[in-house]
């Protein structure tokens, strides 16, 4: 068996090699890089300490939070609605809310244009109604609309197939027990859902961090992180700062799904 | 059975969620083909954007292509091999290594791109080709087919099988092509989906990755979107649904046939 063995690890080799040459070796070199700046390692503390950045990641971990809480509710909801509930058109609603599954950021910030832009639905509505036009596309607003249905997709689904799980009859002992609807919800179903509102919680957190297209199809002046990083890199040409803050950007990603994946205790599936 | 006021409250919010996400769907096609947004559809229909779209961006089109295909061939070589090795040997390092492997997903795509930049940016000829972005595209999408092959392998009985195979004298590489793989076309096909989706709409790491010369069709509805009118970036996404809708169609049949699958084996 240890000939076999040597040919697992021939058929390892490939991906170890490119992986270990594209990815380990330019993430180590980035760090390097981010500390050639005139800072040195303050590069790395600059987060913190400069407070133009360090509003940044406030902000960025702010409409992180406030995307994952609103993405959690409104997929829940739907996602258990769904699943309880047999009748006609359900797989037609399913398919539709599953839709915008694989669309990218850019595309996102298009359909919130088309929502809340200048010549938005919204907007138009709102003319109609009030005789104000409404717009908020171009902003934190917008960029917290399109991370919301970036992710409402992904989270539907894996809310759905953990509720196929969830077993009915808990419901009904808790009802025949004289639980309210909301005791119900609150003691059987939230406990239930958990593992999977945390994996999927965790990847709406993710993308709302370090999504990128998004944010550049609204406008480039909306101060989270990864535009900023962008902003330094290509405007300022401040390479040894893009470098920093990327790596602090991408660390701090990974650390939150390394740890919901611990407290899921099961696989996170990876974002789109 | 009677439905009660809570089921139509929760009816009526599921289909708000659904016109949320797919009102602007269907507006973005009718601007992509009205002759003026601005004044309605009153102006009537035309195809003029579409043409318009076909003319300034065919080459971002094709690219997209091209690199969804080099990158399907890239993780299929790549990642087929290391899921059937990462799921016969299960220990601390199979399991550190897959885990690694997952991470050009978890670190945002803009931090890989810098740093791909930083490390070979000076490599004249390779920063300036499309295989630098493909280098990306793999790194981004090897996960999903390491995942999808690997979920394959671990629900069916692999170790008989091979031991079956084995004892007839069948050699490693024998088995590898003639069990192995026939045994995970399912993973293989929804993985290949995945990939090529992803590919195809991957923006992060490839609008820093990208030259002049090769745009790929996320950057070039990035461009044409902060620059043009509202009809062209419309006519545009359009195109780019009717590129994308047919792969996730058949992602999803494809899912719903191996649930039917697995229900039926299951009764």
């Amino acid at each position: 068996m240890t000939r076999d063995s040597y040919r697992l690890t021939t058929l390892l080799l490939p991906a170890g090699i490119f992986f270990a040459a594209f990815f380990l070796l330019p993430l180590a070199q980035l760090f390097h890089i981010g500390l050639t700046g005139k800072q040195g390692w303050g590069a790395y503390t600059a987060i913190v300490t400069d407070r133009n950045y360090f509003s940044s990641l406030v902000s960025t971990l702010g409409l992180a939070a406030a995307t994952t809480a609103a993405t959690l509710i409104i997929s829940g909801i739907a996602g258990v609605f769904l699943q309880r509930n047999r009748f006609p058109g359900n797989g037609a609603l399913v398919a539709m809310l599953t839709f915008p599954l694989a669309f990218p950021g850019v595309v996102i910030g298009f359909m919130v244009i088309m929502l809340a832009g200048r010549q938005g639905l919204i907007g138009d509505v709102s003319r109609w109604l009030t005789g104000d036009k409404i717009v908020f596309a171009y902003s934190m607003a917008g960029l917290f609309m399109g991370y919301v249905y970036f992710s409402i997709p992904r989270t539907i689904l894996t809310v759905m197939a953990a509720a196929e799980k969830l077993d009915p009859k808990l419901e009904e002992a808790a009802r025949s027990l004289g639980a309210s609807t909301w005791r119900v919800v609150l003691d059987v179903i939230i406990p239930g859902l958990k593992p999977a509102f945390i994996s999927a919680g965790a990847i709406c957190f993710a993308t709302a961090m370090g999504a990128f297209g998004t944010a550049f199809t609204l406008a480039t002046r909306i101060n989270v992180l990864p535009m900023v990083i962008y902003t330094e890199f290509t405007l300022e040409a401040n390479i040894a700062t893009a470098a920093a803050l990327s790596f602090v950007l991408g660390a701090v990603t990974w650390v939150v799904l390394a740890v919901a994946r611990t407290a899921a205790g099961s696989t996170v599936a990876a974002a789109g | 059975m009677k439905r009660g006021a809570a089921f139509y409250a929760q009816l009526a919010f599921t289909l708000l969620v659904c016109a949320f996400l797919i009102a602007p769907v269907i507006l973005s096609i009718l601007a992509g083909v009205t002759v003026n947004y601005q004044s309605g559809i009153q102006s009537g229909f035309t195809l003029r954007w579409v043409f318009a779209v076909w003319d300034g961006y065919r080459d971002t089109i094709f690219l997209s292509i091209g690199i969804s295909l080099a990158c399907l061939a890239g993780t299929l070589i790549l990642g087929v091999p290391a899921a059937y090795a990462l799921a016969k040997r299960q220990n601390a390092f199979s399991r550190a290594l897959e885990e690694l492997l997952v991470m050009p997903v978890a670190v945002p795509g803009l931090a890989t791109a810098l740093a791909l930049i930083v490390t070979y940016g000076g490599a004249g000829g390779f920063r300036t080709s499309w295989s630098f972005i493909l280098v990306g595209h793999i790194l981004f999408t090897l996960p999903f087919m390491v995942r999808s092959v690997l979920a394959v392998l671990s629900a069916i009985d692999l170790k008989t099988l091979e031991e079956g195979a084995a004892s007839l004298g069948a050699s490693f590489w024998q088995r590898f092509f003639h069990i192995v793989l026939p045994n995970c076309r399912g993973g293989i096909l929804a993985g290949s989906l995945m990939v090529v989706t992803l590919s195809m709409g991957e923006f992060n790491m490839t609008w820093l990755l990208h030259t002049p010369l090769t745009k790929t069709l996320p950057v070039g509805l990035a461009d044409a979107y902060a620059s043009l009118r509202l009809e062209i970036g419309s006519a545009y996404t359009l195109v780019f649904f009717l590129m994308i809708v047919p792969l996730l169609v058949a992602l999803q049949w494809l899912g719903q046939a191996r649930q039917a699958k697995f229900v039926a084996e299951d009764e």
